[in-house]
C-alpha cells in the first residue's frame, strides 16, 4: 500500500490541489482589491448641496456703476473680492491665499492683498508681488446680464498668472 | 470543601467570603516566592509580564520610564477624552459653544478638559524621546527590528490624535492652524488637491472637516492604538524583555542575575505612573488649555502658526520650496527612520548607550555642528541669501529648492565620511552620528518655529 505522503505527491492530485489554492489566493486577492474600492468610493469628498445665496452658486453683486474704477468691494458670503481695474474691466478674485489658505485682506493703503500668515502680497489683479505665494490669487467667473455683475462662485478657476482675457467688461463702454 | 474552609464559610461573615472567594480565587497579597512568581500569570491585567526580569533592566537611567509613561498617558486619554465626548458636539455651529458650556458650567469640566491637553502634547514628547532612548540603547537591533517599525506605527497614530483633535475646539488657532496644515498638503504632486479633498472633505474647512476629524480622533485613533500597543507589548516580550544595560567595554553576561518582577518591577512601575499622574493633575490645575475666539473663516490672525509638533516643517518652509521642505524632506526622513533596524551593521550593541565611548564622542561632535550650523543657516538664508533673486531665469523649484537641497546632502555626506575618516568610526557610530546631526538640526528648527517667528512670520526673538 503506498504511503499517504506518496498518494499526495501524485502530480495529478497536488497539481489540481495547488490549482485550487492559487484559486483561493486570487479570490483573496480580488477581494481585498473590492474591499478598499468601496472604503475609497465611501471616503471620497461629496459634491454637496448648496443653498441659493450661498457660496457655491452665482452672485448678483450689483449693477456695474456701483462699482468705481480701481476699487475692491468685498463680499463675505461670497468668499471673493470684486475688483474693478482701471480700464473699467472686472476680476472676481478668490479670498485664499495661494500660499497655504489663509485668507487675504485688501490693505486699501498699499493698494494690496497682504497675507497676514506669511507676509504674501498681491496687487489688485491678483497677481503675486511678494512671495511666498506661487502662483497668483484663483478667480470665479464673471458675466454681466442686463448690466447686473454676476459672479460664479461655484467653480473657482486656478491661475498662473494675470491674462488679459479674464477680465470682463461691461457692455456699455 | 475541608473542615477550615467549612468553618469559615459558615454565617453572614462566610457568606461574603464566598463571594469573595469567587470574585478572587487566587491570593491577592502573595506570600511565598513561589506564590510571587505565580502571581502575574494568575492576573488578568497584569499576566503579560514575564514571573522574573534581569535585575539590571530595573535601573531607572536605562529607560527613564518613557514607554511606560507614554502607555499610561495614553489610557489617561482614553479616560478624559471619554468623559469629554459627553459634552462635545462636533459640528462647526456648536462645537465652540459645547466647550465653553463644559469649561464655565460643568463640574470639573476644565479640569478634565486641561488634563486632555497638556497629556497630548506631553504624550507626543514621551514618545518621541522614548523613540530616542530606544535608538541610543541600540534597542533596535534584532530581534527588535519590527518592534521598531510597530513603535513608529505609534508614533504616527499619536501625531494624527494630535492633529486631529487639534481642529475640535473651532476657535480662530484651531481652524487656522489646521487651514494652513492641510494646505500643505496641496503641494504633494500629483495626490495633492485629491488628497486635500479628502482630508478636509471639501474644498475648504467646514463641517464634514469635522466630521471626519472627529471619527478619526475618537475612533479610528483608539482602535489603531489598542491594537499596536498590544503588538508592541507582545514583541517586547518576545524580545526578552528590555536590552541589559551595560558599560561600552564590558561583557555580555551569559546568565544575567534575575528577580521576581513582583514586587520589584512592578512597584517602580506603579510608582513612576502615580508620579506622572500626579505632575498632570497639578499642572492641569494651574494652567489652562488655550481657547482663542470662535473661528472666523474671513479672518486669518498674523502670525498663523501650524501645531508645534509640526513647527520644524513650517519652519523648513520658510527657506525651501515646498516641494521639498513638504514632500522629499518628510518623505526621506520616514525613509530614513523605517530603514534604520535594517541597515547592514558591523555590530549590534544593544544596552550601550550611544554604542561605545567612540559613539559618545561623534554624538557630541554632531550635537556641537548642528549647533553651529542650523542657526547659522537660518540666519543666513533668513537676511542674507536669496538664490531665487539671484537665479533670475532658473524656476523657484530648482532655485530655492533643488539647489539648497543638493548642499545640504552633500553637507551631509561630507560629515558622514569626516567623522568615519577622522575619528575610524564604525558604521554603527557613523549612521548614529548622521542621526544625532539631523536630530538636533530639526530640533532647532522646531524650537525657531516655535519660539523665534513673530508677526508676518518674520524672525525675531521671543520677547
Amino acid at each position: 500500500m503506498p504511503e499517504k505522503g506518496e498518494i499526495l505527491q501524485n502530480s495529478k492530485k497536488a497539481s489540481r490541489r495547488s490549482f485550487f489554492n492559487k484559486l483561493w489566493i486570487f479570490l483573496g486577492f480580488v477581494a481585498f482589491i473590492e474591499f478598499i474600492s468601496v472604503v475609497g468610493a465611501f471616503l471620497l469628498p461629496q459634491k454637496r448641496r448648496i443653498k441659493t445665496g450661498d457660496f457655491g452658486t452665482v452672485f448678483e453683486a450689483g449693477t456695474a456703476e456701483k462699482f468705481p474704477i480701481d476699487s475692491v468691494t468685498a463680499f463675505v458670503r461670497g468668499r471673493f473680492y470684486l475688483a474693478r481695474l482701471e480700464d473699467g474691466g472686472f476680476l472676481a478674485l478668490s479670498r485664499k491665499c495661494t500660499h497655504l489658505g489663509c485668507t487675504v485682506p485688501w490693505v486699501s493703503k498699499e493698494k494690496m492683498f497682504v497675507c497676514p500668515c506669511h507676509s504674501s502680497a498681491f496687487d489688485i489683479r491678483g497677481e503675486v508681488t511678494g512671495p511666498p505665494a506661487p502662483r497668483a490669487l484663483d478667480i470665479y467667473h464673471v458675466f454681466i446680464e442686463n448690466n447686473i455683475v454676476n459672479v460664479d462662485t461655484g467653480k473657482r478657476i486656478k491661475r498662473s498668472e494675470f491674462r488679459a482675457e479674464q477680465v470682463t467688461y461691461p457692455k456699455s463702454v | 470543601m475541608n473542615e477550615t474552609t467549612k468553618k469559615a464559610n459558615s454565617g453572614i461573615s462566610g457568606y461574603f467570603h464566598q463571594i469573595f472567594q469567587s470574585i478572587f480565587p487566587e491570593p491577592l497579597i502573595p506570600k511565598s516566592e513561589q506564590e510571587r512568581k505565580r502571581y502575574l500569570l494568575k492576573n488578568l491585567i497584569l499576566h503579560f509580564r514575564p514571573s522574573t526580569v534581569p535585575v539590571k533592566t530595573l535601573k531607572f537611567s536605562l529607560t527613564w520610564g518613557l514607554g511606560g509613561m507614554a502607555a499610561i498617558l495614553v489610557l489617561l486619554q482614553f479616560g478624559t477624552g471619554l468623559l469629554l465626548k459627553f459634552f462635545y458636539e462636533p459640528t462647526p455651529v456648536a462645537a465652540y459653544t459645547s466647550i465653553l458650556i463644559l469649561q464655565n458650567k460643568v463640574m470639573f469640566g476644565q479640569l478634565i478638559r486641561n488634563m486632555h491637553h497638556w497629556s497630548a502634547n506631553l504624550l507626543v514628547l514621551i514618545v518621541f524621546l522614548h523613540m530616542l532612548r530606544v535608538f541610543f540603547t541600540g534597542a533596535f537591533h534584532p530581534p527588535r527590528q519590527f518592534n521598531w517599525i510597530v513603535g513608529l506605527g505609534l508614533f504616527i497614530l499619536v501625531l494624527i490624535a494630535n492633529f486631529t483633535g487639534y481642529l475640535l475646539p473651532y476657535d480662530q488657532l484651531a481652524y487656522w492652524a489646521v487651514t494652513v496644515s492641510t494646505g500643505m498638503l496641496e503641494y504633494i504632486p500629483g495626490i495633492g488637491a485629491l488628497l486635500q479633498e479628502m482630508v478636509r472633505g471639501g474644498s475648504d474647512i467646514g463641517p464634514a472637516t469635522l466630521s471626519i476629524f472627529f471619527a478619526i480622533h475618537t475612533a479610528m485613533v483608539p482602535f489603531g492604538l489598542i491594537i499596536l500597543m498590544a503588538f508592541h507589548f507582545w514583541r517586547t516580550r518576545k524580545a526578552g524583555g528590555l536590552v541589559i544595560p551595560r558599560a561600552p567595554q564590558e561583557e555580555i553576561k551569559e546568565k544575567p542575575v534575575r528577580v521576581p518582577t513582583q514586587p520589584n518591577l512592578l512597584v517602580r512601575e506603579v510608582v513612576t505612573a502615580l508620579v506622572l499622574l500626579a505632575f498632570i493633575l497639578v499642572f492641569a490645575m494651574v494652567f489652562n488649555a488655550p481657547l482663542e475666539s470662535k473661528a472666523n473663516p474671513g479672518l486669518s490672525p498674523n502670525p498663523t502658526k501650524a501645531p508645534w509638533y509640526f513647527s520644524g516643517i513650517q519652519e523648513m518652509l520658510m527657506h525651501f520650496h515646498p516641494f521639498f521642505s513638504l514632500f522629499i524632506i518628510p518623505i526621506l526622513m520616514m525613509i530614513a527612520l523605517l530603514i534604520l533596524p535594517y541597515i547592514n551593521y558591523e555590530s549590534k550593541p544593544s544596552g550601550v548607550w550611544f554604542g561605545s565611548f567612540k559613539g559618545r564622542k561623534t554624538a557630541l561632535v554632531a550635537v556641537i555642528t548642528a549647533i553651529i550650523a542650523t542657526p547659522a543657516g537660518i540666519l543666513a538664508d533668513e537676511y542674507m541669501i536669496d538664490l531665487a533673486a539671484w537665479m533670475q531665469g532658473v524656476p523657484v523649484s530648482i532655485s530655492n529648492g533643488l539647489i539648497p537641497f543638493m548642499i545640504i546632502l552633500a553637507g551631509s555626506i561630507g560629515f558622514y565620511a569626516l567623522i568615519k575618516r577622522k575619528y575610524s568610526a564604525t558604521k554603527n557610530e557613523a549612521i548614529q552620528t548622521l542621526f544625532v546631526l539631523f536630530l538636533v538640526s530639526f530640533i532647532i528648527l522646531t524650537a525657531t518655529g516655535i519660539w523665534f517667528r513673530g508677526m508676518g512670520m518674520k524672525l525675531m526673538l521671543p520677547f
